[in-house]
């Protein structure tokens, strides 16, 4: 299958007082329809900057794309003028933002939110678009959707907001999804209602999904490939059977090192140090710096990403 | 809502009954009464004269006695006599009333409809050239006194440019009322507008910030829409709280603007009075003022709850 969304060469610098910020360098991948594609990276490596670079909702000033094409189902975003952008923005890319607390507008009802995207996108009657929130209402498993359509975000719960985030984004049946950590901020138990969800939909209506998370336990739930994504750079690619089985760069390696598992008692590692600032990364490999295994090389060129195994890619100089 | 309503009934009545005690006891710390000021000024020296006015206006009564006595009168809606025209208060006051309200209400109106756009635009075109110029102005605007203000419009309007009518007679037509009220209600109003406009800003700026804008912009929404939609109805929520306080202090500037324009309002007569310490138009006007701003910081209250769905709601 061809795939609907096609990312190659993205990169985004933030240009602030203390110099240039490389948020997102060289990215690269593509979904299929109906895939999901997890990007996991730990805090402040960049994914959140791609998926906003993705959406062209980075703030500018200071934020700029510097190079790369995002195509969706053939079309590059980054070319369009604005308002060709809005049109696509909602109608065949969507967003699904970490936070449900805050993401949605606390003066407007969920229903009127829901209906804005639906009347923005499509020529129908207020009313028709009210009955369509209504009814995405009742596809994301929310109870009494008529009356929650009624409702404002105070009075719904965490996880029921981001139901009503995920009844939103996909009012206009997009044809990718980007969720951005859709369920960091959520319990445990809702967690799983809503990835299941997601992968729900997903199959249902066949959108491309995008998930971003720092937990490969939901990666390993619902993921179908996975990059790995390390000071705003893609350091590994592959099916989410083969990375977690083989994991080949050594990031990869210390993130499933820190992962308790069942069955295993054992002492969990972690990977020493931070991430590099953005504003100031080493020459070589920006890992290298923690990287148990480094060698001189590593510290002086950027390694390339190498097809280590079929289908698996990786950059490190040393495995 | 309902409890909450009555509530906020209660702390009225409350607040009421304060700034009763306080209007009443400034006036008798402040050295002299009517009868000092009338010996004074007409050289009469018949200490037996005075004592008989002091006792006929009841001055002479413990001050808790007075106190009891005016109030009331004010709970029968009696409001007494005025020591200087010896007229009623209410007949003294009641004429008076439209004309400040007047310039109150296009006091307060022109502060809001030049204060948001203006900050609206600000924000939205933050740092920019016309943002600096607009920062600067605001400031100037709360920084000049409005009496001085006031003169130097009159100075220029009046004096030189001969454009603008003073104050002599009510005015007959609309064209000559709205000249007449609008010019010292801008006046009065300019230092509102100037606050109400940076403090749009901010507050835009803070609320451009929020999640949910981003959320907005994700769905294909463009600026305007955002903006308007989305940011404007939460960034004025704490403006509407503003301009409740503002209406207070409005009435410190209409004593000025009144006096400096000439206009036969209740501000200007409330100098008047202080004047004379005629305690009983002082001590009414005070409490008709008080009313009227408690009455404007409910209604903005509840203003603030039909459009904020977390208060009216709860949350």
């Amino acid at each position: 299958m061809a795939p609907v969304l096609e990312v190659s060469g993205l990169s985004t610098v933030f240009h602030t007082r203390t110099g240039t910020v490389r948020a997102v360098q060289d990215v690269s991948f593509s979904v299929e329809p109906g895939e999901t594609m997890a990007v996991v990276g730990e805090s402040g490596c960049g994914k959140t900057m791609m998926a906003l670079s993705l959406m062209r909702l980075i703030p500018s000033p200071p934020g700029e794309i510097t190079a790369g094409s995002v195509r969706v189902a053939g079309t590059d975003l980054l070319k369009l003028d604005e308002p060709t952008m809005r049109d696509m923005r909602g109608s065949q890319i969507a967003m699904i933002f970490q936070e449900p607390m805050t993401a949605l507008n606390p003066l407007l009802t969920v229903g009127k939110q829901i209906a804005e995207m639906v009347t923005l996108h499509e020529k129908v009657s207020g009313r028709a678009a009210k009955e369509r929130a209504v009814e995405m209402l009742h596809h994301v498993k929310i109870p009494e959707p008529r009356r929650r359509a009624g409702e404002y975000p105070h009075q719904m719960s965490g996880g029921m907001r981001q139901r009503a985030m995920i009844a939103m984004a996909l009012a206009c049946k997009p044809k990718v999804l980007i969720a951005d950590e859709p369920t960091t901020a959520l319990d445990v138990t809702i967690q799983a209602q809503v990835l299941d969800l997601i992968d729900d939909l997903r199959q249902e209506l066949g959108t491309a999904v995008v998930l971003i998370t720092h937990d490969l336990g939901v990666v390993a739930e619902v993921a179908d490939r996975m990059i790995v994504m390390y000071a705003g750079r893609k350091v590994e690619e592959g099916t989410v059977a083969e990375l977690f089985a083989h994991p080949r760069h050594p990031y990869l390696q210390g993130l499933l090192n820190s992962v308790p598992r069942v069955g295993q008692p054992k002492r969990l590692q972690e990977i020493a140090g931070t991430v590099p600032p953005l504003s100031n990364l080493p020459p070589g490999c920006a890992f290298a710096p923690r990287c148990p295994s480094a060698v001189a090389q590593c510290r002086d060129a950027i390694p390339p990403l190498d097809e280590k195994r079929p289908g698996h890619r990786a950059a490190c100089w040393v495995t | 809502m309902l409890s909450y309503l009555l509530r906020r009934l209660g702390l009225m009545v409350l607040t009421l009954f304060g700034v009763s005690i306080a209007i009443f006891l400034l006036l008798r710390i402040v050295p002299g009464n009517i009868a000092d000021i009338l010996f004074d000024s007409a050289g009469m020296i018949d200490p037996a004269e005075k004592q008989k006015i002091v006792a006929e206006l009841g001055l002479d009564q413990p001050l808790v006695v007075q106190y009891a006595q005016w109030v009331n009168g004010l709970l029968h809606g009696d409001l007494g006599y005025s020591y200087v025209s010896e007229k009623p208060v209410l007949d003294e006051v009641l004429p008076r009333i439209p004309i400040t309200a007047r310039l109150a209400a296009l006091a307060i109106m022109f502060a809001v409809c030049t204060g948001v756009p203006i900050g609206v635009i600000s924000a939205v075109r933050q740092n920019s050239g016309i943002d600096y110029g607009l920062r600067v102005f605001s400031l100037a605007a709360l920084s000049l006194p409005s009496f001085w203000l006031g003169l130097l419009v009159l100075m220029a309007f009046v004096n030189w440019a001969g454009l603008l009518p003073i104050y002599d007679k009510a005015p007959q037509t609309w064209g000559m009322a709205i000249l007449m009220y609008g010019v010292p209600a801008a006046t009065v109003g300019l230092r509102s507008s100037a606050l109400i406009m940076r403090l749009t800003r901010s507050s835009m700026l803070e609320v451009m910030r929020m999640d949910y804008i981003r959320t907005a912009r994700s769905k294909g929404l463009s600026e305007p829409a955002v903006t308007f939609i989305h940011a404007l109805r939460n960034a004025l929520l704490p403006v509407i709280t503003t301009i409740g306080i503002e209406t207070a202090f409005l009435f410190g500037g209409l004593v000025v603007t009144e006096t400096v324009f000439n206009i036969p309002g209740v501000a200007r007569f409330l100098v008047e009075a202080i004047r004379w310490r005629d305690y009983p138009m002082v001590q009414n006007l005070v409490m008709f003022i008080a009313t009227v701003v408690v009455i404007v910081n409910l209604i903005v209250d509840l203003t603030y709850a039909f459009v904020d769905p977390r208060i009216r709601l709860g949350s």
